[in-house]
């Protein structure tokens, strides 16, 4: 059994930029993985186009560098096949909540038990900072000719109404928070979202280290920054739906979506939502298909010494005139 | 007439249970012994456009449709309308006999093109413009007429059985329909009963009230009505005959060959494949624990194809079924199977496009499509089957190809082929072959690297959850561990190593499966997929009136087997190419690939499947010096 971190690490050239926040991330996904001591081959890393594309190639699992927008697609497949591995995926904003939205909305329909995470940066880094889907209306990053104009979509609320069972964020240089949310999200009973505030050293000039940090704010008496990002938890909020009840439901839901909308002063981290009574999408196909989860697509018999073992003949009787 | 072939076509508004008589008329007939092919024309539409279907009954052998119809059966006004023109000299027409004061413009449904058009027929006929216009001028052309009152019947039924509800069972109309045609072509009505039965199994109580109407429609057709000159009668029946729609070939093919996985996006003509392998997701397995397919409704067609590649790469033998709008989409995800040499299936039930097209109707529009979808230089196997047959065998076929070759493989069905109900000999899954090629089950030692450099440019496949078989798969071009790598070396290596594989499979795979050799002749028939029929049974025509064409139908489209091709037609005179498109996309292939180009050109592009009447005269022009290079076809509503 592995459960050394550095078991998950290749050595492939990281060619991040320095100061990237995907290094904070890629560090916490490895961490993770050695906490909860999954076996290499158990575990396959989906990723999807752009900077944090490259992810999948920093760790020593299967890796699955897929196409732009469609690493759920192809992730949820891998999971609904064998279900006995360990998927992650991952992601750009401009990815999952651009041209992947639609993948985004249907896989929380479906509650695969499997985590997602976006790297949330606000911009197109690998295409030299176009406005991504979660940079704010009005905002003019470095490369953009005039100020964004379209408004910011809010992940958090996006996974929370499409049916997400689990949902965080986290903070790309709390490695640390970042990977007890990735244990949290992989152990979760159903489809994990985590939303990584991951700066952009290079295409980001407004949403930065600095800025999440608080710099531009300090604090007259203390002379201290009052840092923007906080976590739920150090507030008492209790993300749990604990009973199977609509009034429980609503209760965390609502109070998940009015804290997604927190940004500018004060940004939360944490847990926002977590409801494990959802049935994962493998129990409801066990419920169809009695023996899913034990003999898993990936794991049947079909052939022996070149012939078929289905047996299609009742088929065929219903058939036969 | 010393062996029966003749064709019933009953028509009625979408959703008026048309599909539900002819079930029966089909099944009827086959219970008899007789071989049966039949066609299901259909708008766009959930209820009200006119449907129709067709049934060619034979006592031989029969694979197409014909130009005509011998019986009309019609108990709505649009029916006769349309079809009316259709029906033999000596053929029949079964009407409700209260619509004869209806007029053309009375039936909302007509399009304006149809309209002028027969009503400039009809006055050319100096008839009027309704159906007892129209009913006259049949008569003079000898058809016999026979009117029934559906509703009459409902009513006179009712009273005699004492329920009330069936006065205003409508519905009813279509097996009474049936039950009246096959009293009058003079076949027992044991098999009418049993097929009533039979199609509404489901609900005894329906099957009940329902075979009590088809005894009364049948014993009123026999007592009230002359015999119509064409009599069915029953023959031997061959042991271990299906009546099968075509769709159902590929998931029965999916399901023995052990495909385990399955997403689709909901398109015409595709997903009736899948609802049917959800419909039988459970079977039994051999010496083992029952198996199941999983089937996964997608949001789109992007998303199925994903899940079919991440599904493909645990191993499992994994596939999507879809039409033209919805392989557009698969486009870039094919790219992505390609360069990362993942087997999947995408079986592709053609229609008429572009865009939305003709949603409902059948085309052969997609061959070049699917050989140049995608964007790059990647491998693929394109691959057509030409009848319902086939298309269980071929699917065996593909999966096997997928593996072997670890490429994408596009198995080519068309619409005519999904919506055709026929019989046919009973699939046997001994027949085929499981061939998982170099997908490796157990991995000794590390090490592992999924490009590794192979004489045939094929890798051993590790798979997902296999301990020491870790691998990288990226869209961009990798390294043999499967890492980024834009060495302009390795970028040769690797773009020449899956080529490559187009070489082996166009060496390895047995000629009789790249291609079928129907016989060789001076003039001689070049095509793919579902023109087989129709061509085979215009051979068998041609054959009676003393002429000889040969036939090549090409299967495997993609790589081309030219050097195959090329020897076949050493000894041809005039190559002659059939296909359901505009442009004779096939066409364009010979002439690519062979030193000698398309003599004439027999085409149809109406989204209406060719008849072997069709091709017969079309032949018998080019035999006679009297055609035109291409040809055109049109029959059909």
């Amino acid at each position: 059994m592995v459960s050394n971190v550095a078991d998950y690490k290749t050595d492939v050239h990281n060619d991040w930029c320095p100061g990237c926040g995907d290094f904070g991330i890629v560090s916490a996904i490895q961490m993770a993985l050695a906490e909860m001591e999954i076996p290499r081959h158990k575990a396959a890393v989906f990723s999807g186009v752009g900077c944090s594309g490259k992810t999948s190639h920093y760790l020593n699992t299967y890796g699955i560098h897929t196409l732009h927008g469609r690493v759920l697609p192809f992730s949820q497949g891998a999971k609904l096949a064998n279900p006995e591995m360990t998927v992650v995926a991952v992601g750009g904003d401009g990815d999952g909540l651009g041209i992947g939205a639609g993948h985004f909305v249907a896989a929380g329909r479906r509650n695969v038990d499997m985590t997602y995470i976006i790297f949330n940066n606000g911009v197109y880094g690998l295409t030299k900072g176009q406005a991504s889907p979660t940079l704010k209306l009005g905002l003019k990053t470095k490369s953009l000719p005039e100020p964004n104009v379209n408004q910011s979509v809010n992940p958090i609320a996006l996974a929370i109404a499409s049916g997400y069972t689990f949902v965080a964020r986290g903070y790309a240089y709390d490695v640390r928070q970042l990977k007890d949310l990735i244990v949290a999200a992989v152990k979760h009973r159903g489809l994990s979202f985590l939303d990584v505030l991951q700066p952009c050293p290079t295409y980001n000039d407004i949403n930065t280290r600095d800025w999440f940090s608080g710099m531009d704010n300090i604090d007259e008496m203390t002379n201290k920054p009052r840092p923007r990002i906080y976590k739920l938890e150090d507030t008492g909020y209790d993300a749990f739906v604990h009973i199977d009840s609509p009034d429980e439901e609503n209760e965390k839901l609502t109070q998940a979506l009015i804290k997604s909308n927190e940004w500018d002063s004060k940004i939360p981290t944490g847990i926002f939502y977590k409801n494990e009574i959802i049935a994962p999408y493998d129990e409801r196909m066990s419920a169809r298909i009695p023996n899913y989860l034990e003999n898993p697509p990936a794991y049947q018999e079909i052939s022996y010494a070149g012939k078929s073992l289905t047996d299609i003949s009742k088929m065929l009787d219903a058939l036969e005139i | 007439m010393s062996s029966i072939d003749l064709t019933w076509v009953i028509g009625g508004p979408q959703g008026g249970g048309v599909e539900t008589a002819a079930n029966i008329f089909a099944g009827a007939c086959a219970g008899c012994g007789l071989k049966v092919f039949g066609k299901r024309e259909y708008y766009s539409n959930i209820k009200g456009e006119h449907s129709y279907f067709g049934v060619r009954v034979s006592d031989k052998i029969i694979r197409s449709n014909v130009s005509g119809i011998t019986m009309l059966v019609g108990f709505d006004a649009e029916t006769l309308f349309r079809h009316a023109d259709e029906v033999f000299d000596d053929g029949a027409i079964v009407y409700e006999s209260n619509l004869v004061a209806m007029q053309i413009d009375e039936v909302p449904t007509l399009d304006a093109q149809f309209k002028a058009r027969l009503k400039k027929h009809l006055a050319s006929k100096n008839k009027p413009f309704t159906i007892q216009g129209l009913l006259d001028e049949s008569k003079e052309r000898g058809i016999t007429l026979y009117p029934v009152s559906f509703k009459e019947i409902l009513a006179n039924l009712s009273d005699e059985t004492k329920n009330p509800k069936i006065r205003g069972m409508f519905r009813m109309q279509n097996v009474l329909a049936v039950s009246v045609s096959i009293g009058l072509l003079g076949l027992p009505p044991e098999t009418l009963l049993k097929s009533v039965g039979s199609i509404f199994s489901r609900k005894a109580d329906i099957a009940e009230m329902n075979k009590i109407a088809a005894n009364y429609a049948y014993n009123l057709a026999t007592v009230k009505y002359s015999k119509f000159r064409y009599q069915l009668s029953q023959i031997p029946k061959e042991d271990h005959t299906m009546l099968v729609q075509g769709f159902q070939s590929t998931s029965l093919g999916k399901i023995a060959c052990g495909c385990r996985f399955q997403s689709y996006y909901p398109i015409t003509p595709a997903s009736d494949e899948s609802v049917f392998l959800e419909s039988n997701e459970i079977f039994e397995v051999e010496n083992n624990r029952p198996g199941s397919t999983l089937v996964v409704q997608t949001e789109d067609e992007i998303s199925a194809i994903g899940m079919v590649i991440g599904s493909a790469l645990t191993g499992t033998r994994s596939s999507t079924s879809t039409s033209g709008p919805g392989f557009s989409l698969m486009a870039e995800a094919l790219g992505w199977a390609g360069i990362n040499e993942v087997p999947i299936v995408v079986t592709l039930y053609q229609r008429s496009g572009p865009s939305t097209g003709l949603p409902t109707r059948h085309g052969q529009d997609d061959l070049q499509f699917a050989i140049h979808a995608g964007h790059g230089d990647f491998p693929r196997i394109v691959y057509a089957s030409g009848d319902t047959e086939e298309g269980f065998y071929d699917t065996a076929k593909c999966f096997n190809f997928a593996d072997v070759y670890q490429i994408p493989v596009i198995h080519m069905m068309d619409k005519f082929i999904a919506s055709t109900v026929s019989t046919v000999k009973r699939f046997d899954s001994t027949k085929i072959t499981i061939e998982r090629g170099k997908l490796l089950e157990k991995i000794g030692e590390s090490g592992y690297k999924r490009f590794t450099p192979s004489p045939d440019g094929i890798s051993p496949r590790s798979r997902l959850g296999l301990e020491n078989g870790i691998f990288w798969n990226t869209g961009d071009e990798s390294d043999e561990a499967g890492h980024i790598s834009e060495d302009p070396e390795n970028r040769i290596y690797k773009m020449d190593k899956r080529a490559h594989k187009l070489e082996v499979a166009l060496e390895k795979i047995p000629k009789e499966d790249q291609a079928t050799n129907y016989g060789i002749s001076d003039f001689c028939i070049l095509s793919w997929g579902s023109t087989k029929g129709p061509i085979l049974d215009a051979i068998d025509m041609l054959k009676k009136e003393g002429l000889k064409v040969g036939f090549i139908q090409i299967k495997m489209l993609h790589p081309f087997p030219a050097q195959y091709i090329q020897s076949l037609l050493s000894g041809v005179k005039t190559i002659i190419d059939i296909e359901a498109n505009q442009s004779g996309q096939m066409g364009s292939l010979l002439n690519e690939y062979l030193d000698r180009k398309v003599d004439y050109y027999i085409l149809k592009y109406t989204g209406r499947p060719i008849t072997c009447n069709e091709v017969f005269d079309s032949i018998k022009k080019i035999i006679d010096n009297k055609a035109e290079k291409k040809q055109v076809l049109t029959y059909g509503v």
